[in-house]
């Protein structure tokens, strides 16, 4: 991170807004001012903070879709090998590579995989479990999980400065703007 | 409170869809807050007071829990002797019971999967505990396949594939083996996606909680959840893709089921309607027991506004539409015991009109093509009490069909010679009773100790009703 000056001391600055579209708004034009290193925190999904913050789309989709391609390999190779080569058995006089009788469990692990990578890799990406945050040091933000919207502007964004980001946020119109302490 | 609804929307509505609306009761009472929601689903589970008629409930259960432990220590020692099941009819409770289980579950996937993917929002209040039942009904469905092997420690190798000493692999060329994936995946996936469902719900605990246990448990529990933008997207897109995936399985598994079945060649079981009969037939015994459930929860815990006449309505509707599928199922088995010409398939029917067992066939097509019907009048949808009862109906009605599908399938089959009866003994009957009390026990302590409703889905409910963000409505 292209940073000057001392390593920040505290976290950032954290607004509080009551309203999804307040929280929008303001995210919106704080990515206007060119703030780049912020996160808002909601109690909700809201879509159109995607856009709002910039963020880009999530590789998420991608790693599912290999994970299920994987895993559909992984069980017919496993069918395949164990009745083929590691214990053929004969069964009414079938071939050993009965294929349409592979194809259930072929189905299964191809589930299987894409959900284990879906519900993996969705918390990894979001580096989760984080035993300690330090958003979490603002006492009002125990409502971000109820009824209140936070946007942070952290400081390690290079436009980020204590006095002049608050005086952004503050002119934001938020219910109130707290410093984020490491 | 449906004419606040109807207002909300007459600038848009023409006087004739407004007259609609009013008529269909609103999918959440209006009025409500984020903070309210939230308030009246968490005070359920952080309220230090549990309400005495939870000690009586949960008692009962944990009685029949009991049963359930004694029923496993006999049949361990002894062996699976003590049942009723014996030549002739090899499969009887253990199937009829699996399969009855199973097919419960599949509201729960059907309501939190597929009726997300069709944005349905009446799903949203009822799919958190549709999915705890979901999990717990194949808990106690999987126990009987694994008990019926009489050794479960040795079962191990005989189901699951993984490199042993002996060099032994599983067939998998026989349906049972596509049953042990098919429902070992369910389960899973299943429990992947009501925890990921959770998560956001146990961040909400963590922060209202008073007590320093509570904290610290659903603090755990919660990963660290904060709510962030950046982890919202992805979890909204997991959330999704695992909707997606789990919409297919939930339509395999049953599909899986009836192939232990279908792929046979016994009179009764080899046919080609299994799948999507059984498929509608899981849904429809589903949701009676999610209507079974819901009827008590949202009268004791006052979530009328939550759990509103939408979703006993809509219920009743699911069930009167994948009810009348199973009724043409049993037609057309009928049918084509008479049109194939085939003497064996035509005497496995009139075995089953007029054999030893006529009464329960004669009960479950009174219960499942007849008193169905009764779901077409609104009076009867409006009936709370009266739903009640019919959904217990129901699900007897779904037990006794798996019991005339195997039972009588089996018990007269080509060979005269070797009929013979089925009765189910004390040992059968405890085991069945048993895993009642562990689905209840279960659903007990999850309805005291997590959100039985998901609090952060119904918050974005009462956004969408609000209509805050602007977004194209929903109805």
């Amino acid at each position: 991170m292209a940073h000057n000056g001392p390593a920040p001391t505290i976290h950032g600055l954290m607004a509080e807004f009551d309203k999804p579209t307040a929280l929008v708004e303001a995210a919106e034009k704080a990515r206007l001012a060119g703030y780049r290193n912020m996160d808002a925190y909601t109690p909700i999904p809201i879509e159109e903070l995607n856009d709002a913050l910039g963020l880009r789309r999530t590789r998420l989709p991608i790693l599912v879709f290999l994970g299920g391609v994987l895993g559909g390999l992984g069980g017919y190779g496993l069918q395949f090998w164990t009745q083929t080569m590691a214990y053929p058995m004969n069964v009414g006089a079938r071939p050993y590579h009965s294929w349409p009788q592979f194809i259930p469990v072929t189905f299964e692990t191809t589930v299987l995989g894409a959900a284990l990578t879906a519900f993996v890799g969705m918390w990894a990406l979001n580096k989760l479990p984080q035993p300690y945050h330090p958003v979490f040091n603002v006492p009002e933000f125990a409502r971000a999980s109820t009824d209140r919207f936070f946007l942070c502007i952290e400081a390690t964004d290079p436009r980020f400065d204590a006095s002049a980001t608050r005086q952004f946020l503050t002119g934001l119109h938020p219910v109130g703007v707290s410093e984020v302490a490491l | 409170m449906a004419d606040q609804r109807a207002q909300s929307h007459q600038t848009s509505a023409s006087p004739e869809v407004a007259a609609l609306l009013s008529r269909t009761p609103a999918v959440i009472e209006p009025g409500h807050t984020f903070d309210s929601v939230t308030e009246t689903i968490s005070h359920t589970v952080l309220s230090k007071k549990t309400p005495l008629g939870w000690f009586l409930g949960f008692g009962i259960a944990f009685a029949l829990l009991m049963i359930l432990n004694m029923t496993i220590g006999n049949l361990l020692m002894t062996g699976i002797g003590i049942w009723g099941n014996n030549i002739p009819v090899g499969w009887a409770f253990d199937i009829i019971n699996f399969v009855w289980w199973i097919g419960i579950g599949h509201a729960g996937t059907l309501i939190s999967a597929i009726l997300l993917l069709f944005r349905q929002q009446w799903r949203t209040s009822i799919n958190r505990f549709a999915e705890a039942m979901t999990l717990f009904a194949v808990a106690c469905a999987a126990m009987f396949p694994l008990l019926h092997t009489g050794r479960p420690w040795l079962a191990a190798y005989w189901l699951f594939p993984y490199p042993n000493t002996m060099g032994l692999w599983p067939q998998f060329r026989s349906p049972l083996i596509w049953d042990v994936f098919a429902v070992s995946t369910y389960g899973t996936v299943s429990a992947l996606f009501w925890f990921t469902g959770l998560v956001p719900d146990m961040a909400t605990l963590r922060d209202r909680a008073k007590s320093r246990a509570a904290q610290v448990i659903y603090g755990m529990l919660s990963l660290g959840w904060r709510g962030s933008a950046k982890h919202w997207q992805r979890y909204e897109m997991a959330y999704l893709l695992l909707a997606g995936i789990s919409t297919p399985l939930v339509l395999s598994v049953h599909s899986v089921v009836s192939f232990d079945f279908a792929v046979s060649v016994l009179p009764g079981w080899h046919a080609t309607i299994f799948p999507p009969y059984f498929v509608a037939g899981a849904i429809y015994s589903g949701f009676a027991m999610v209507m079974t459930l819901a009827i008590p929860l949202r009268k004791f815990y006052g979530l009328e506004g939550f759990i509103t006449m939408r979703h006993i309505h809509n219920m009743t509707k699911v069930m009167l539409a994948t009810g009348m599928i199973v009724a043409y199922g049993y037609a057309n088995e009928a049918f084509f015991a008479w049109f194939s010409g085939n003497p064996y398939e035509s005497f496995m029917m009139y075995n089953r009109m007029a054999g030893p067992y006529a009464v329960f066939y004669w009960s479950l097509i009174a219960i499942n093509a007849t008193m169905i019907q009764l779901f077409w009048f609104r009076s009867v949808r409006d009936n709370i009490p009266l739903l009640f009862v019919l959904s217990l109906l129901v699900n007897v009605g779904m037990w006794l069909e798996r019991f005339i599908i195997i039972v009588t399938s089996l018990h007269r089959d080509f060979l005269p010679s070797s009929w013979d009866m089925y009765a189910p003994t004390r040992w059968d009957f405890g085991m069945f009773a048993g895993t009642i009390g562990l689905f209840l026990a279960l659903f007990f302590l999850f309805v005291r100790f997590l959100p039985a409703i998901a609090m952060f889905e119904m918050r974005t409910l009462v956004e969408e009703e609000t209509h805050e963000l602007d977004r194209p409505g929903m109805v």
